[in-house]
């Protein structure tokens, strides 16, 4: 038998000692990686759990904007929750609010935002700078400026929609609001969804591609085979995101105020009118803590859609 | 089952790049044929222009009987292995194997019949079931080569098959292709940038630079007889030694010493000519004691090469390397004399062989 030549290795790694901070990567301690991390639990704990409780404890009393009860609010029980369930009012919004989700984000927004990052993968130079460009500027614009501009695009007598289609007199906001606001936040929040599915589109391999069109696959069927099936996370987390962000959306508002008659009155805007323009603050706390509710159950189904295994 | 033949094919990217220069190759019926190259030679271009992934700026591509050269991939009838095998990991196997099928809308049944068949043969069965992130490189190479095989295409096309391999299934990997292939008779281009790859499994190669073909032949052929000095020096696991030589006669002075003119450049060279003598590690005899014909100089470094050793030398201020089998190997500093075998010995003028 040969002796073995190469030397054991004499640098033996030392175990951390089992005990308090064995898990403590930084060495720190506990007392002072808290510290670190106290400003920022502080800032969460003052404008995000204070507010989301303040709200379940406003939503228990009969609070009010103004008036005796502003002054001296009585406990009142689930008394809000019950008027907000048996109020047809909220469950309009509530259905308003469903058609606007589903129209504008799920299907106007992913579908132009994907249609759009599909068409510019293969694009270069600056005719797809300027698409992007334009797509991303109606996003980024504030609420208050893009409202402005619909509003002039919409008017009855002297828009700008009208003028061009030669249409003059046709009410756009006050015949079909809630198509209005859908092509409106369409058009507003495609760049997020075109952004993102322009990325993901960048991750599906070439070669994936290749292999299906080798083997004599249609466009479609490169879609649903081989674009689909590796976006599918992107898509899931894509709708979770603009679903939440239009169902609590409020720039609607601003272009219809909710009206003519709540024909445009999505929840947002009902909660706004109910608690500070009617001056119901309780009422209107129950109702929130009502959204919130149908939030989180939107995001656990996105959510267990995104872990389960295909 | 088809013979390609590729005519004057030309691509030109944009920006002004030609990927391949007016070429002319034909593969018959049957063949296995290597491209090699380095990398950016244009090998793989060829390879996806041949499968209709990149459009041809100029030229005819015909398979078969048919000119293809503006058909679409999937109307080519040919099937090809991706580097990265291109597996859909949402697939499993059997639905890996059989989509092309499914695209040509063969009934379910009857494509999971020939994913099973198939699958079989190149041992999968017990895999089936299994999505491609389950199966080792090997196994995930053996699934890429039965979608190819159900296929039923009338030939194939392997982009650097082997690359995903690590090196002691990439040898096995080798012999079991070079089987597969002959077995199923199929013509079959593949892609390499391992010399050694293309040597052991093609019938015939192209050795490509730029855009061109510097040589077809077989491996026998490329390997003995390099066209020029590219295709002698890119062939080989030891380089080729290539030195200046000076014709004096019925011999050549190479770095002071005299060598017989080559076999092959007999009477096809002038007195006083400059050309430059080439000849593999390999076909040199090493002695100690001084012979005729030899480069004779002193030992500077021996490499282990298992079963034989590289041995180089030092003749006038130019590196000689000849392989000496093992136990024979010199020592560091010793006068060695290296001889030459002269059927095997080449002269190049202006980097092309010399040759009746």
């Amino acid at each position: 038998m040969a002796p073995v030549t190469s030397p054991p290795d004499p640098a033996k790694v030392t175990d951390p000692p089992p005990g308090r901070y064995s898990s403590d990567a930084a060495g720190l301690g506990r007392l002072r990686a808290g510290a670190f991390v106290a400003p920022a639990l502080a800032l969460i704990a003052v404008f995000l759990v204070f507010p989301a409780l303040w709200v379940i404890y406003l939503g228990l009393m009969n609070y009010r904007l103004t008036g005796l009860a502003a002054a001296d609010p009585k406990f009142v029980g689930l008394d809000n929750f019950l008027q907000a369930i048996s109020d047809p009012g909220f469950w309009d919004s509530t259905w308003l609010t469903f058609q606007f989700v589903l129209g504008s984000a799920v299907i106007g927004q992913v579908l132009l935002g994907f249609t759009i990052a599909w068409m510019l993968r293969d694009w270069r130079g600056p005719l797809k700078r300027i698409v992007e460009g334009l797509v991303i500027l109606a996003w980024i614009l504030p609420s208050a400026v893009v409202s402005f501009l619909w509003v002039a695009l919409l008017d009855r007598d002297s828009g700008t929609l009208n003028a061009l289609l030669g249409i003059e007199g046709f009410a756009w906001l006050l015949d079909h609001p809630m198509l209005s606001i859908i092509i409106f936040n369409t058009w507003r929040g495609t760049a997020f969804s075109m952004m993102l599915y322009g990325a993901a589109l960048g991750n599906v391999p070439p070669s994936h591609l290749e292999s299906a069109r080798l083997a004599g696959a249609s466009g479609w069927q490169q879609l649903r085979d081989v674009v689909f099936p590796h976006i599918r996370g992107h898509i899931l987390t894509n709708l979770l995101l603009i679903s939440l962000w239009t169902f609590n959306d409020f720039s609607p508002f601003l272009l219809t105020a909710g009206g003519p008659d709540g024909k445009s009155e999505v929840l947002a805007v009902h909660v706004y009118k109910t608690a500070l323009q009617s001056g119901d603050l309780g009422y209107g706390a129950a109702i929130s803590t009502v959204i919130l509710l149908i939030n989180l159950v939107v995001a656990v189904f996105y959510l267990r859609l995104l872990r389960s295994k295909r | 089952m088809a013979a390609i033949e590729l005519k004057g094919l030309t691509k030109v990217y944009p920006g002004g790049v030609k990927a391949l220069d007016s070429l002319d190759l034909s593969i018959p019926d049957g063949e296995f044929f290597a491209l090699l190259g380095p990398s950016g030679c244009g090998k793989t271009t060829l390879l996806r222009t041949i499968a209709g992934l990149e459009t041809a700026t100029g030229g005819n591509v015909v398979i078969g009987d048919r000119d293809v050269t503006g058909v679409q991939p999937g109307g080519r009838d040919i099937a090809m292995v991706f580097q990265d095998y291109a597996l859909f990991p949402h697939m499993d196997v059997t639905e890996n194997i059989s989509y092309p099928l499914r695209i040509k809308k063969v009934a379910k049944a009857q494509r999971q019949a020939k994913a099973g068949e198939v699958g079989a043969r190149l041992g999968l069965e017990q895999l089936m079931d299994r999505r491609p992130g389950q199966l080792s490189g090997g196994q995930q190479q053996r699934v890429a080569l039965a979608r190819v095989m159900a296929t039923q295409a009338k030939a194939f096309l392997f982009d650097e098959p082997l690359s995903n391999l690590d090196a002691r299934l990439r040898l096995e990997a080798r012999t079991f292709l070079k089987k597969l292939q002959r077995e199923l008779g199929v013509t079959t281009v593949f892609v390499t940038h391992d010399q050694a790859e293309a040597l052991a499994m093609a019938d015939r190669m192209a050795v490509m630079e730029a855009g061109h073909i510097r040589q077809i032949g077989t491996p026998s052929e490329v390997f003995q007889r390099p066209a020029n000095t590219f295709v002698a020096s890119f062939i080989g696991s030891t380089p080729m030694n290539l030195l200046d030589a000076v014709v004096r006669g019925d011999t050549l002075e190479v770095a002071g010493c005299e060598v017989p003119v080559p076999a092959l450049a007999a009477g096809l060279l002038t007195d006083g000519e400059k050309i430059v003598y080439g000849v593999r590690p390999e076909y040199m005899t090493y002695t100690d004691e001084p012979a005729d014909g030899s480069l004779s100089g002193e030992v500077i470094i021996v490499e282990n090469l298992g079963a034989s050793h590289l041995v180089t030398l030092e003749v006038a201020g130019v590196l000689v390397q000849a392989v000496v089998p093992e136990g024979r190997e010199p020592a560091l500093g010793d006068r060695g004399h290296a001889v030459p075998r002269g059927d095997r010995a080449l002269a190049y003028r202006d980097g092309e062989l010399v040759s009746a």
